[in-house]
């Protein structure tokens, strides 16, 4: 006993010693980052933290000793009080909330599916359309805003095309008016035939406008996201569906699935984290729109393509509310994170009840076990 | 021993990175700021080189500037460099943010109080010897709890833009040059055919409120400490403009495909438009061939109106030499100077005794000038920029809405923001 804890307890030492060595090493590997990361990130998040409970009015520094404590005065004003503020920001996540609404699985679908045809065998040339479809993914987001303003314009190529369908287009940058109230307009719903839902409603506005849908403007928004992000998402399926080794898809085809099968309940399933992957990325970057308004629209037209993100710089830098710019990005912020947490949470409940019953239920695994239970 | 020697270098070259990589990021940073501070101590705190920030219309606004500058740089041996602002309001917020402002700026009227307020500002003007010079309107305009803060840049009105041809392919002589609310109805409607509408400029507060202003209403009440934005008159005069819409003669440049008025008036998409003196250098560049004439805007029913716009010469007070500052900004005012700013790029004198001299060489442009004797400020109280930027994207829909519910809404959101600034 004794001769073999001895050696056990000379090398723990040693070992500790290297392990503290390395901790010290690891240390030293991670500082430069953590200086980086500290500096660049901690402290500036850190900052606005501080101005958002401020009444910082953008003249020196932040933390000089005649900026005050204002507490949740900044929030307040933009989600209680019902004044312009109010209404602003409202309308921004309004606007914010269809676009997320419409981009983000629109702009999955489309990747995944272009992902699945550019992945096949037989696809003659699919490096063409591999580059192709990742090409507005590379273009400058500010390059396309244009392209996009000159396409949509009120004579312009969309408008064109629509007119040879016998379909006045709208003046797209230029019409605030809300899509899903021009389809129900169309049916005779308006304003006061909306009645409850015009006299009630949240964050300044009621929610008959919530009920607005995207503007024509916004709309030309979102199809120019899905135009731009799809390549890039399709990049990343076709990762994915480069991982599932072909004997999956054989033993699939071998129980006699068809195609539609095989992508549904077998290619599908496997794509599950990258799908998450996606999705989460995609509503990220949905709710911090910001490049496409400040070039194309600056919020316009009748503050129909305002977003928080937009609304953000404009309090902060153009009107000097700098507590209240700050304010907006952290409530957009706790947005995004309870988003990302509630959609993990969904996509976990269904990835992994499902199967387990599904093997269970399969008829051969109860008589195994009933088998092994009877001898 | 192989391995911890070998992790020891690595740990040992790897910190020396680190400690490199720190250090240069930091030493570049603490190198400019002891550059500037040696140039300030160098020289002596009343000789540290000014910085001028502008936002500049075109590269004869920036030429212009930049000779004025280095003239008086020349002639009091104090060095000034001009910069030109991409973006002015935000790389101004940028520089009071970081506590390193320009010395001197362009300032709207529509930020000034904002930077007054929260003590940014210089309150130099009234100090300056040609402070009395300054029309009175404009050195209101730039007067903060009584102090006249910053000394106006120089000032537009708006004034009606007439094209000439489609003016004679309509049958119009001089005698039809409208004066009153009917005669533009009525030679808007006279000039609307089917590739030209009479009349256009943009949907805003900046244009329309010249209509309040005929109308015998106003933004605010007199001292600009109350709102009155939902009066009789105001109804009267977005019901008007609203009447025009409606029926085809006035359309919003956006929709005739134009940024502007001046874009939809220079390419013929518009028979007429309202617009500041800034159109001239616009049609000049773009428009060489269109032949237009200038009148004053239409009387309403309370009699002439229309809007002024105007920038300042802000000075930072956190500004290392204030004093020079002041004496360029002097130069910058001093009537010759003005003049050679309106002959580079069509602006007018914010000084009265410029006045008959610029009115005598652009005799095509003196309506602007002579508007000025029933021109109003725009509304330019603290927190005032939101209000109008939703009144703006209400007037958007105007021709869809009803006047009075928006005018009510403006009142309320205006009475919010003036009664928290003071």
């Amino acid at each position: 006993m004794a001769t073999t804890t001895a050696p056990v307890r000379r090398r723990r030492p040693r070992r500790s010693g290297i392990q503290g060595r390395e901790a010290v090493a690891g240390w030293l590997f991670v500082a430069p980052v953590l200086v980086i990361l500290g500096l660049f990130l901690v402290l500036p998040v850190a900052m606005a933290a501080w101005v958002s409970v401020s009444d910082w009015t953008g003249r020196g520094s932040p933390f000089s000793s005649d900026v005050g404590f204002v507490g949740a005065q900044n929030y307040r004003t933009l989600m209680v009080d019902g004044g312009l503020a109010t209404q602003d920001f409202g309308t921004a996540m309004r606007n914010n909330a269809w676009y997320v609404l419409l981009v983000v699985p629109t702009q999955t679908a489309i990747s995944l599916f272009l992902a699945v045809m550019v992945n096949r065998r037989i696809l003659r040339g699919r490096g063409f359309f591999r580059t192709a479809f990742y090409f507005p993914s590379v273009t400058s987001s500010v390059a396309i805003v244009v392209l996009w303003l000159f396409l949509f314009s009120a004579s312009g190529a969309v408008n064109k095309l629509l007119s040879f369908i016998g379909i006045a287009g709208p003046n797209w940058f230029n019409d605030p008016r809300g899509i899903v109230h021009v389809t129900l307009g169309a049916i005779g719903v308006d304003a006061p035939a909306a009645g409850l839902l015009a006299e009630h409603g949240f964050l300044g506005i009621t929610w008959w406008q919530w009920l607005a849908g995207p503007s024509f403007a916004m709309s030309a928004f979102i199809l120019m996201a899905v135009f731009t992000t799809s390549g890039t998402f399709m990049l990343l399926f076709i990762a994915a569906l480069q991982n599932i080794s072909g004997e999956v898809e054989e033993a699939a085809m071998m129980d006699g699935t068809t195609a539609w099968q095989r992508f549904r309940l077998v290619t599908l399933p496997m794509l599950r984290p990258t799908l998450f992957t996606v999705l989460t990325l995609g509503l990220i970057g949905a709710w911090q729109v910001f490049d496409q308004i400040y070039t194309g629209t600056q919020g316009g037209p009748s503050k129909t393509t305002l977003t928080p993100a937009f609304l953000s710089y404009q309090a902060s830098f153009n009107n000097g509310r700098w507590g209240q710019g700050a304010a907006i990005a952290f409530v957009l912020f706790a947005l995004i994170v309870v988003l990302t947490v509630a959609q993990r949470f969904i996509l976990r409940e269904s990835d992994t009840v499902p199967r387990r019953k599904r093997f269970v239920r399969t008829p051969p695994v109860p008589t195994l076990t009933d088998e092994k239970s009877s001898t | 021993m192989k391995r911890k020697s070998s992790t020891t270098t690595l740990a040992a070259l790897l910190a020396a990175g680190a400690l490199t990589l720190t250090a240069c990021g930091g030493g570049s940073g603490f190198d400019d700021e002891s550059a500037d501070a040696d140039a300030g101590a160098g020289a002596g705190a009343g000789n540290a080189e000014l910085t001028v920030l502008i936002g500049s219309s075109g590269d004869s606004e920036t030429d212009a500037v930049t000779t004025a500058v280095s003239d008086w740089s020349t002639e009091s041996g104090t060095a000034a460099s001009v910069n030109v602002a991409s973006d002015l309001v935000q790389q101004l917020s940028q520089g009071f943010a970081g506590g390193n402002p320009p010395d001197v700026f362009y300032l709207g009227s529509e930020t000034f109080a904002g930077y007054a307020a929260n003590g940014s500002l210089l309150p130099y003007a009234a100090e300056l010897s040609n402070a009395d010079d300054f029309f009175p309107t404009l050195s209101e305009t730039f007067t903060f709890d009584g102090t006249f803060t910053c000394a106006p840049k120089d000032f537009s009105t708006l004034a009606l833009i007439i094209n000439t041809d489609a003016w004679a392919t309509a049958g119009l002589t001089d005698a039809d040059i409208p004066t009153t609310w009917d005669q533009l109805r009525s030679t808007a409607t006279a000039l609307t055919t089917d590739t030209q509408v009479g009349l256009t400029f943009g949907p805003e507060y900046q244009r329309i409120g010249a209509f309040f202003e005929q109308a015998g209403g106003s933004m605010t009440s007199e001292d600009g400490t109350e709102a009155a934005v939902n009066s009789a008159e105001n109804v009267e005069a977005l019901t008007y403009v609203k009447s025009l819409l409606t029926e085809g003669v006035l359309k919003y440049p956006a929709d005739i495909d134009s940024g502007w008025g001046g874009e939809a008036f220079g390419t013929g998409k518009a028979a007429m438009t309202i617009e500041g003196n800034w159109i001239d250098g616009a049609m000049k560049t773009d428009y060489p061939d269109v032949s237009y004439t200038v009148v004053e805007l239409p009387a309403g029913p309370a009699g002439k109106g229309t809007l002024q716009f105007t920038n300042c010469w802000g000075i930072a007070a956190d500004g290392a030499n204030t004093g020079a500052a002041t004496a360029l900004v002097e130069h910058l005012t001093a009537p010759e100077t003005q003049l050679a700013f309106a002959d580079a790029f069509g602006v007018m004198p914010s000084v009265q005794s410029a006045a008959a001299d610029w009115t005598a060489k652009y005799p095509e442009k003196a309506a602007f000038l002579d508007s000025a004797e029933f021109a109003v400020g725009v509304v330019n109280a603290q927190g005032a920029t939101d209000v109008i930027a939703d009144f703006n994207a209400q007037l958007e829909a105007l021709a869809s809405s009803d006047p009075q519910a928006i005018l009510d809404s403006v009142q309320t959101n205006l009475e919010a923001v003036l009664g928290a600034s003071s």
